[in-house]
């Protein structure tokens, strides 16, 4: 047995029964690990149109064939489990090093089922496992909660927490690792909390057995060197890390401001990564084997931790109008401890601004907190109120589209599928558009980076306003970030590697014989499996859209002026290249093909 | 008349971040960047007025540049 464990570990929270179960290692090949595997597991064993924060939802808590292994950046796990924010298929990533020791634990993945009665954490260190009270670490924020369990159980142990946010049940609550690192999406915390699991912590001492270290060697070496002399992960991403973006986004006038209703920000160099590292950056941070080293770790007079990533400072930067990139610093810092995601915390507390802004929510609600579009210091008070669901942060913890639905506006929310858009306005990246619009877990940037083509020219450059061949790009990028997240690596990785590259990877640890074609063809699975999912959640393909804003209103300045979305001329040409029916619906042959 | 030239990330090492470069008429990206003294290497990105162009297309006065060396994230 290579690249898997062959040991699934299945918590009954409500029994406390702990079970050891063989991994069935054909189906986790079909279905590669990670992402998809989690997912295949999901579907099976759930009804997706369950309510996601009742006991029936289950978690499913992943490691794919290359984490734990010497594979660069094999580091990553993944979260599936039914999503409370868009009621879609979650799926969030993380890196750090939690995944890779639950990997050294003897384990390819953990389900977890129903709910405790009372707060309880996991422990597994090895073959021993144990389901142990955890009162005296409910209420307590990430850090807290990771320091007492280290004390407890070790340096060496790593902790996997959600802080007041899950715990509160806030549908943009993050699972977190490692204090600073995030599976942060979909609200992913908040079916954690609603089994009144707290925290996973894992000391694990064995090693991943490799089908063919000699080629895995070779292969390595190889793909350091591509990673090192590539542009990005060699020069780029090392030096300023993710928020070099701030400025190339808004010198192409797609940077979101003030909740999309502009998307150039006249104050962007404030907030760049290029003031973030002359001003606060005390160093630089890599995951599990990691050679690219994109992580920040940044100090103020008040706060330090890791972050703030790219999408983090567009989030509570230019989409709330602020240009004080320490606030934003401060803002980041208290969404890791709270446990609650940047994106969607700081893209709704945009979207409250607006429906402030345009009388929708009144002063009267405010309790003394600006809402004002640029007030930096009110930030990280409505990141509190949100994660704790005090005053109006009750209404704003269920995110943007339900807060803007509540006051008769919900094209307010600048949202696909409920979930929040990161940092890239659609008008003007049409290719980024079709991926937030068509992905599956909704307005998500990592499900199909189309920027990385269209806006930095990897690995050719597309026109970012043309809409040829945008279809068919996106969905080999929706199908091969599908592989990625699979097979436990970093989507960073894609800039400086190819299918290929990951089939040969593949090939060398899990004694498997893919080729970039068939490894392809393992990610459009995975792909139509979570579609599959959706459809049965009751989200269907009325809901592969854009919000009206983007639809119907140009952008009003900058560089991309006058720019809307072509959502409608691309929708069509997608399901085409998808195989499916021209409403959006994948076919029997298509299914079968696909060995669904 | 001049153009002005915004620099980022690396491309400000030793440059400052904002260049004005007197606009003469067959004036194109190249011209630029070798005045600049940049590598051809690291342009990654050239803007002109926000839109990609290529750098032998010529400038017109009071265009706004914006060079990139490799950069990415998400």
């Amino acid at each position: 047995m290579y690249g898997y464990n062959g040991k699934i570990l299945r918590i009954n929270l409500k029994d406390r029964t702990i079970k050891t179960e063989k991994l069935d290692l054909e189906m986790a090949k079909k279905f590669i690990g990670g992402r998809g595997l989690g997912t295949k597991i999901l579907s099976d064993e759930i009804d997706p149109s369950i309510d996601a924060l009742s006991s029936e939802n289950k978690i499913v808590i992943t490691s794919g064939p290359l984490t734990g292994t010497p594979t660069p950046t094999g580091g990553r796990y993944m979260v599936i489990t039914k999503s409370p924010l868009s009621g879609t298929i979650a799926s969030s990533n993380s890196g750090g090093f939690w995944g890779a020791e639950l990997k050294a634990a003897g384990y390819d993945l953990i389900i977890i089922e129903e709910k405790a009665d009372k707060p309880v954490y996991l422990e597994i260190k090895d073959e021993k496992v144990a389901i142990k009270d955890a009162s005296h670490l409910w209420g307590k924020y990430v850090g807290q909660t990771t320091d007492l369990l280290q004390e407890e159980h070790g340096d060496k142990a790593k902790v996997l927490t959600i802080g007041p946010g899950g715990e509160n049940l806030s549908f943009m609550a993050s699972i977190m690792n490692e204090k600073d690192r995030a599976a942060g999406r979909s609200g992913v915390g908040a079916v954690m909390g609603s089994k009144n699991l707290k925290a996973i912590v894992v000391r694990g001492t064995g090693k991943v057995a490799v089908s063919d270290p000699e080629k895995l060697k070779v292969i390595f070496k190889d793909s350091i060197k591509k990673l090192k002399a590539h542009g990005v992960t060699g020069e780029g991403l090392p030096a300023y890390g993710t928020a070099v973006l701030v400025n190339i986004i808004n010198e192409s006038g797609m940077f979101p401001t003030n909740n999309f209703q502009s998307s150039y920000f006249d104050k962007a160099e404030e907030i760049s990564g290029e003031s973030l590292s002359e001003k606060y950056l005390v160093r630089k941070e890599a995951c599990y084997r990691c050679p690219i080293v994109c992580g920040r770790y940044c100090k103020t007079d008040e706060v330090e931790g890791g972050g703030p990533e790219y999408e983090t400072i567009w989030a509570f930067g230019a989409t709330c109008g602020v240009s004080d990139l320490k606030a934003i610093i401060k803002a980041n810092y208290w969404c890791n401890q709270m446990g609650i995601d940047t994106i969607t915390a700081g893209a709704t507390i945009a979207a409250a601004m607006e429906l402030y802004q345009k009388g929708y929510i009144k002063e009267s609600e405010l309790d003394g907190v600006s809402l004002e579009f640029g007030n930096a210091d009110a930030m990280t008070e409505w990141v509190k109120r949100m994660a704790l669901r005090e005053g109006l942060g009750d209404k704003m913890a269920d995110g943007s589209y339900r807060l803007a639905d509540m006051y008769g506006a919900p094209e307010l929310s600048m949202t696909a599928k409920k979930l929040e858009m990161p940092a890239y306005d659609p008008r003007g990246v049409q290719g980024q558009g079709l991926n937030y619009a068509t992905s599956n877990r909704g307005g998500c940037h990592v499900r199909g980076y189309m920027i990385s083509p269209e806006v930095l020219g990897s690995p050719e450059k597309l026109d970012r306003f043309s809409l040829e061949g945008k279809a068919i790009w996106t969905k080999i990028f929706q199908d091969l970030t599908a592989v990625i997240d699979s097979l436990g690596l970093c989507l960073f990785t894609s800039f400086a590697l190819g299918a290929e590259d990951y089939a040969k990877l593949y090939n060398a640890v899990a004694g498997t014989d893919h080729t970039a074609e068939s490894l392809l063809q393992a990610g459009e699975r995975i792909w139509n499996l979570e579609k599959m999912f959706n459809l049965a959640a009751g989200i269907d393909s009325s809901q592969d859209t854009l919000p009206k804003r983007l639809l119907e209103e140009p952008i009003p300045e900058g560089p991309s002026k006058g720019w809307v979305h072509k959502l409608d001329e691309l929708l069509p040409e997608y399901y085409k290249e998808r195989g499916w029916s021209k409403g959006g619906i994948p076919t029997g042959e298509k299914l079968k093909e696909l060995g669904l | 008349m001049s153009i002005e030239v915004r620099l980022f990330a690396t491309l400000r090492e030793g440059r400052d971040k904002k260049i004005y470069v007197d606009y003469e008429e067959g004036l194109n990206g190249n011209a630029i960047v070798e005045k600049l003294n940049i590598p051809k290497d690291e342009v990654a990105i050239f803007l002109v007025n926000g839109r990609d162009l290529a750098l032998d297309k010529e400038l017109k006065e009071n265009d706004v540049i914006s060079i990139f060396p490799p950069v990415g994230g998400g």
